[in-house]
């Protein structure tokens, strides 16, 4: 009995003010350059895959894996419209697609490589990817229809959009 | 002048008179009946053994209609939410099964002893934490509530929604996370000085990925790996979610396999396209995060129909702020011309739940019932005018309006704007 409370007395963590515990995180220094890790495209494109796709390659993909939720021309169906009513968002009914809201177009690169389509997330490649955001953005004129998007010229796009977002954080309401 | 509805707890104390009725009679003493008639009078689950004991515990059958309501996309029936039935809850834990759920594609299985939590990024060393390795920290419980950015967006609508309230503002719950605290997880990486998001990222089938202010990682943020007191549920996060107290759901990332820390924000779907709240300007807030003080009349509520008139009513709801404690809830009968402070139950926490309550005493008039919070910042919930001035109609996220419950004549309840 009185060996325990020796112990108590001596050991217990609750004479130490600060928090003791052993440090469990293993060396991950390898990580970072494996390909299943920072998955994420800023928008900087400094890591967008390699490849390279134009519209007209776009629009054969948009129908194969796209069209049945976001409905021919992505003008929406089941799921959201992508392309048109830019220059909507001061309007009595605004339209928030991707043409008319989103402030990147690497953010399209990373979301349709990570969630769509959603039956097979990750299935289309580099070159796929780069032709269906050729075929969205050339919808609304953002992209000339001829020109071929790569991991070069996606992050030059520039949306038309771009500025109107107003960050709350770090600024306090 | 229109004359208040709503009294003083005292008054109405004073005023009670239905008891009275109910004093006056008395049974006369029987002879004790023998025993083949008391097997014959008594309740069945008197006279024969219960059921067995259960590995793990059910509701009971007749509670079998209180359920999570599901509303999904029909082609991509991961992507949805369901919905916390607020007006069928008592207290402030919301049960585990009962806890809303938003996917955006489907709840994934995820093995806890493969899974590893890797933070790299501008840190001194990046490291991986597998789920055993996390639970031998240091655990810090906190109980808070999660919103969704998302939530009681019907009240964005021209006209009033007539669905039951947790069909409307159930996309919040209250439960008791228990976990590692980030902050030693981050130091035993080293957190480089230009270090100022870190890019969460979950291992579902969204790849689910938005940017949190270290800032806030290193303030109160925790890796749950426990609610209620159990292992995470699947549809939690199960093995392992971020909890960022008071801040909207979506940067509360289920399923977390990656932080990376980086100068700016990586600009993802769910914090461009998503849960922003565009402005009549034009212009859309972002990273609005923290959850402002809000309030719902659970009971009675909208769809629900008072069985009594005249008849005693016990106003039950919850408040909640994201920027800490609620310190005042009032009630009112008449629309908001006056207003009568509600009990807060304790214990009052910050950034959790808070039920409050007050008994009414309706005379089978016309009321219209809300309900107001006041945090401790002295932040106070918003008339639906008030939001709709400052951010238009088209904000979409973020609502967090007073809601009025009209009472009509006949004691039926509806949802109504003032």
């Amino acid at each position: 009995m009185f060996r325990y409370l020796l112990f108590f007395l001596l050991f217990s963590p609750a004479l130490v003010a600060e928090p003791l515990f052993q440090a469990l995180g293993k060396n991950a220094e390898q990580q970072p350059q494996q390909a299943v890790w920072n998955l994420t495209i800023t928008p900087d494109g400094k890591n967008l895959p390699i490849g390279h796709g134009n519209a007209q390659q776009g629009e054969q993909l948009f129908k194969q894996h796209c069209a049945s939720c976001h409905g021919f021309g992505a003008i929406g169906a089941s799921a959201m419209p992508l392309v048109g009513d830019v220059g909507s968002l001061t309007d009595e009914y605004p339209e928030k697609t991707v043409n008319s809201y989103w402030p990147y177009a690497t953010t399209l690169y990373d979301y349709i490589r990570r969630a769509m389509p959603p039956s097979a997330p990750f299935s289309l490649n580099s070159n796929e990817i780069y032709a269906l955001c050729a075929y969205i953005l050339s919808q609304d004129d953002i992209l000339e229809n001829n020109v071929e998007l790569n991991e070069v010229t996606l992050p030059e796009v520039k949306m038309p959009n771009r500025d109107g977002f107003s960050p709350v954080y770090p600024n306090k309401r | 002048m229109r004359k208040s509805l709503l009294k003083s707890r005292r008054q109405f104390i004073q005023g009670t008179a239905l008891s009275s009725v109910f004093l006056g009679f008395n049974l006369p003493l029987k002879a004790q009946p023998i025993s083949t008639e008391l097997q014959q009078s008594l309740p069945d689950s008197m006279l024969k053994p219960g059921a067995n004991f259960s590995n793990y515990g059910q509701p009971s059958v007749y509670e079998k209609d209180i359920i999570r309501w599901i509303s999904a996309n029909p082609n991509v029936p991961g992507n949805g939410v369901s919905w916390t039935p607020l007006e069928e809850l008592q207290g402030t834990i919301t049960p585990n099964g009962l806890h809303y759920e938003r996917h955006h594609n489907g709840v994934p299985d995820i093995n806890p002893s493969t899974h590893e939590i890797l933070i790299d990024g501008l840190v001194d060393k990046p490291l991986t934490f597998s789920i055993d390795a996390l639970k031998r920290y240091p655990q810090t419980t906190k109980i808070c509530f999660i919103e969704c950015g998302g939530n009681s967006n019907a009240g964005w609508r021209s006209s009033p929604i007539q669905s039951a309230a947790g069909y409307v503002h159930g996309l919040v719950s209250n439960a008791e996370w228990t976990g590692v605290p980030l902050r030693l997880l981050l130091n035993e990486c080293g957190i480089q000085a230009e270090a100022k998001w870190a890019i969460a990222e979950a291992a579902d089938g969204a790849a689910l990925n938005v940017s949190i202010p270290v800032e806030k990682l290193l303030d109160d943020a925790i890796l749950a790996l426990y609610q209620n007191g159990e292992r995470l549920r699947p549809e939690n996060g199960y093995p392992v979610r971020l909890l960022l107290p008071g801040w909207e759901g979506i940067v509360n990332v289920k399923w977390l396999r990656q932080l990376k820390l980086v100068e700016q924000p990586a600009m993802t779907r769910d914090e461009t396209a998503q849960y922003t709240d565009l402005l009549p300007s034009g212009k859309a807030r972002q990273f609005s995060f923290t959850m402002q003080a809000k309030s719902l009349i659970t009971s009675p509520s909208v769809g629900m129909t008072l069985p009594d008139n005249p008849g005693i009513y016990q106003v039950t709801g919850l408040a909640w702020s994201g920027k800490g404690k609620i310190s005042k809830v009032e009630v009112s009968a008449d629309g908001g011309d006056s207003w009568v402070e509600a009990e807060l139950h304790t214990p009052i926490l910050d950034k959790a739940f808070t039920r409050f309550s007050l008994p009414w005493q309706w005379q089978g008039q016309y009321a219209v019932l809300q309900s107001r919070a006041t945090d401790e910042t002295g932040y106070q919930q918003p008339t639906r005018q008030a939001l709709i001035a400052e951010r238009g109609d088209n904000s979409f996220f973020h609502y967090n309006a007073i809601v009025s419950w009209e009472v009509n004549e006949d004691g039926q309840i509806s949802h109504i704007y003032v």
